[in-house]
């Protein structure tokens, strides 16, 4: 069965991991700032500043609010790669530049399926002298505690270790890594750019430090993101950008658009993640069915709700993609899904280089609906069964 | 000002006059326009898909309208966050050993190297040539070199061409930091002879929080924020889509209007002809020197500049005491410190900036409440004051 014909229309949208709409609640709470209430908010002496002034600090309360954590830890930047960048930059050229021990502290663990801006920060580190050691994950994705724990030494200044992933959407166990960052000392870091909003994060439970957060990712607006930054105990950084002592010109209504995707998902988030788990079923059983031998990347239990990555055996995935023009969909994150390369992530879980060839993601959010789910199982299904015969006739019909 | 921004419910002044275009100036109706419309829409341009397509084909557009901004190529405009991110990726990434700042440069500048050498101005506010042409010589290391177009305090225009000429004649680097002066006087990048541009959206009718750094030769960069390879790995994170947009209709829509400035600067003519003839020991720095139209900078002597600036904000009039970034903070200014203004004088300016939507009934504004402070502060004892 062919896919059905969608005339003039932009294909169904299957890729909430690579960037969210933006709410039209959250786009209303913008706009006003677009218009009427202009003023730089650092010019503090004159109306317009002080009622933007006071717009941006109650978002600063509803983001705090959904972590767990203090609206004076937070810290607005140009989006997640900059709060990644300037966790781990900050932090391991806050150590070198005051030593906190008798001895230097030079050494940062990551895991290999980190977000390439955690795993480039650290590289600039290596060039800079620093020490990093890349963790490899258990075949579903998961960081070994008792790995991590024997990674950790006496020069170890922070762990980083990404809440929910881009690609495969598994779930970390982010209050035993913290339990133990914290009993030895070190910084804990994570990525939360994709779990912020959609699962239940406590930087207090889970002992987090530095908690790094996305607009675009929580149907917030692009361009604007935090750090969170823990007070007590204090973790200090370095800035990387110093500008006239306020957040630059980052206060803004990008901000005001942030807080209110935040108070939306403090709201709704649990039914959200139940209908999302719901969809992600659906989608995950309805393929089963159709697809011989598909199978599931990365942890079945423990995976943000709407979450799924497929390997099609045998089907390369950039070829499915080009078969479904109806979806929207990728081969992995989209900073590199131009690449030609495989998935690291995937090579990362133990996958052969065809296997990590044949991986589709496929990120399901708060527009998608059951029928754009029964349309994409349809449109995948029959690409695959297309490509697979396809396959099969050009094996037979080669020159033995 | 604008009637929506009178008109909100927040404000509660009879009569509003902003005067702190210099700070921010309200987003154009062009760039809220591109940016509702963006914001609509999702789609990572990284994204091979089609949502993904269409918006990388939006940022491409906008590349090129701000690079026309410059008459500058597109590919050597890198999308920043912001006017204070260009100039760390400037200062940062350039891979040169030696920094010369003018001791005028904004805090952003000031702050990415703060061993750099300050080059001296005169005492309106301008770069001292024969000192950077000897500072220059004086060490041969590989140099960069950063002076701003339009200062943000005064609005002085900085010799560009002739500084460029001692810099290239020197083997050095330079980068200028246009972010007060673009949109409000014609740029041309071969003019500027820099090799780094900074332009900042929110400052000419775009939103905050979006910026470019232009290069306008083959220089590497050094990234800052390292992760997904964006801006050809010059600048890593999801372009911020919206943000860009408006920064390029605002450009536009900027550079189609520049014309407007002629009248801006009749009104500040005006304005400083006011304050002469209320009070003819009111000073106006930077006067004899090439400025913006837009920008004055006056010392009203013996009486505080937050005091001024607060009793003019009570009769609804919105100015500075210097840069909106340190308003917030005590301190003389150091723009004026280097320009050699004695610490009576320093201590009592500050700064009045128009913009597009300014009008006469602004000016008399300005005027009337600026009067009304002299005459009060004449009225009584001066030290009362001068606190």
């Amino acid at each position: 069965m062919s896919e059905p014909r969608r005339p003039n229309r932009m294909p169904i949208y299957l890729d909430n991991q690579a960037s969210t709409r933006v709410d039209p609640r959250v786009l209303e709470a913008m706009l006003p700032y677009f218009t009427e209430q202009f003023g730089n908010s650092s010019s503090s002496g004159h109306a317009y500043g002080r009622i933007a002034a006071e717009a941006i600090e109650e978002a600063r309360g509803e983001i705090a609010a959904l972590i767990h954590a203090d609206p004076r830890e937070l810290v607005f930047t140009s989006g997640a790669t900059e709060s990644n960048n300037l966790a781990i930059k900050g932090a391991a050229h806050f150590a070198r530049l005051y030593p906190r021990s008798g001895w230097p502290r030079d050494h940062i663990v990551t895991l290999a399926t980190e977000h390439k801006c955690v795993l480039e920060s650290c590289a600039q580190l290596e060039r800079e002298g620093f020490r990093v050691t890349y963790l490899p994950v258990e075949p579903n994705g998961l960081v070994s505690l008792d790995g991590l724990a024997a990674a950790l030494g006496e020069r170890t200044l922070l762990v980083s270790v990404m809440a929910a992933h881009n690609e495969i959407g598994v779930v970390q166990p982010l209050a035993e890594i913290g339990a133990l960052c914290r009993s030895r000392g070190v910084l804990f870091h994570s990525d939360a750019a994709q779990a912020f909003g959609k699962i239940a994060l406590d930087v207090e439970e889970m002992m987090i430090d530095l908690l790094s957060i996305s607009g675009h990712k929580v149907y917030g607006p692009k361009g604007v993101g935090v750090l969170y930054v823990r007070r007590r105990p204090r973790a200090r950084l370095l800035p990387l950008i110093d500008g006239g002592g306020q957040e630059r010109g980052l206060r803004s209504g990008t901000c005001i658009g942030i807080g209110r995707a935040a108070a939306i998902a403090a709201a709704e988030m649990m039914d959200e993640a139940a209908r999302l788990r719901r969809l992600r079923n659906r989608l995950q059983t309805g393929l089963g069915r159709r697809v011989s031998g598909l199978r599931l990347n990365g942890d079945v239990e423990r995976r943000l709700p709407g979450s799924l990555n497929f390997c099609f055996p045998g089907i390369a995935a950039i070829k499915l993609i080009e078969a479904c023009p109806g979806i929207a969909i990728s081969t992995g994150s989209a900073c590199t899904s131009a690449s030609v390369e495989p998935s690291y992530v995937l090579r990362a879980l133990g996958l052969s280089e065809a296997d990590a060839n044949s991986g589709i993601r496929i990120g399901l959010g708060r527009f998608t609906t059951s029928e754009e789910v029964d349309f994409a199982i349809d449109a995948l299904a029959s690409a695959a069964g297309r490509l697979a015969t396809e396959a099969v006739a050009e094996q037979g019909g080669a020159p033995i | 000002m604008n009637e929506v921004a009178r008109a909100h419910r927040g404000v509660t002044a009879r009569t509003e006059t902003y005067l702190d275009w210099n700070a921010t100036a309200p987003l154009r109706p062009a760039a809220a326009a591109a940016m509702s419309a963006m914001l609509a829409r999702c789609g990572n341009p990284s994204s091979v898909h089609r949502w993904g397509r269409a918006a990388r084909q939006m940022v491409e557009r906008a590349r090129s309208a701000v690079g026309a901004l410059l008459n500058a190529p597109p590919e050597g405009v890198v999308f920043v966050s912001g006017g204070t991110e260009a100039n760390h990726l400037a200062l940062l990434g350039c891979r040169r050993q030696r920094f010369l700042v003018s001791a005028v440069e904004h805090d952003s500048v000031l702050r990415a190297v703060p061993e750099a050498e300050r080059i001296p101005v005169d005492r309106d506010g301008i770069v001292v040539l024969d000192t950077l042409d000897d500072l220059l010589a004086a060490d041969p290391r590989p140099a960069l070199v950063s002076v701003m177009l339009a200062n943000n305090e005064t609005g002085v225009l900085q010799p560009l061409t002739a500084i460029a000429a001692i810099v290239r004649a020197h083997g050095a680097l330079l980068h200028c930091d246009a972010a007060q002066a673009a949109g409000k006087i014609p740029l041309d990048c071969d003019t500027i002879g820099a090799d780094l541009v900074s332009l900042s959206a929110h400052k000419l009718g775009g939103p905050p929080g979006i910026g470019a750094l232009v290069v306008t030769g083959e220089l590497e960069l050094i990234p800052l924020l390292r992760g997904g390879g964006q801006e050809r790995g010059r600048r890593a994170g999801t372009e911020n889509v919206p943000g860009i947009a408006g920064f390029a209709a605002a450009a536009v829509a900027a550079a189609e209007e520049l014309a407007v400035y002629d009248h801006v600067r009749a009104l500040r003519d005006t304005l400083e002809a006011g304050v002469a003839a209320i009070a003819p020991e009111a000073v106006v720095l930077g006067a004899s020197a090439p400025r913006l139209p837009n920008t004055t900078t006056i010392a009203m002597p013996g009486v505080a500049a937050e005091t001024q600036v607060i009793a003019l904000d009570l009769d609804g009039v919105m100015a500075s005491a210097g840069a909106a970034c340190s308003s917030g903070k005590v301190g003389p200014s150091h723009v004026l410190e280097a320009m050699g203004v004695g610490p009576d004088l320093v201590g009592s300016t500050i700064r009045v900036s128009l913009g597009w939507d300014s009008s006469e009934a602004d000016v008399v504004h300005f005027l009337r409440a600026w009067s009304t402070l002299y005459r009060r502060c004449r009225g009584l004892a001066l030290e009362a004051c001068a606190a």
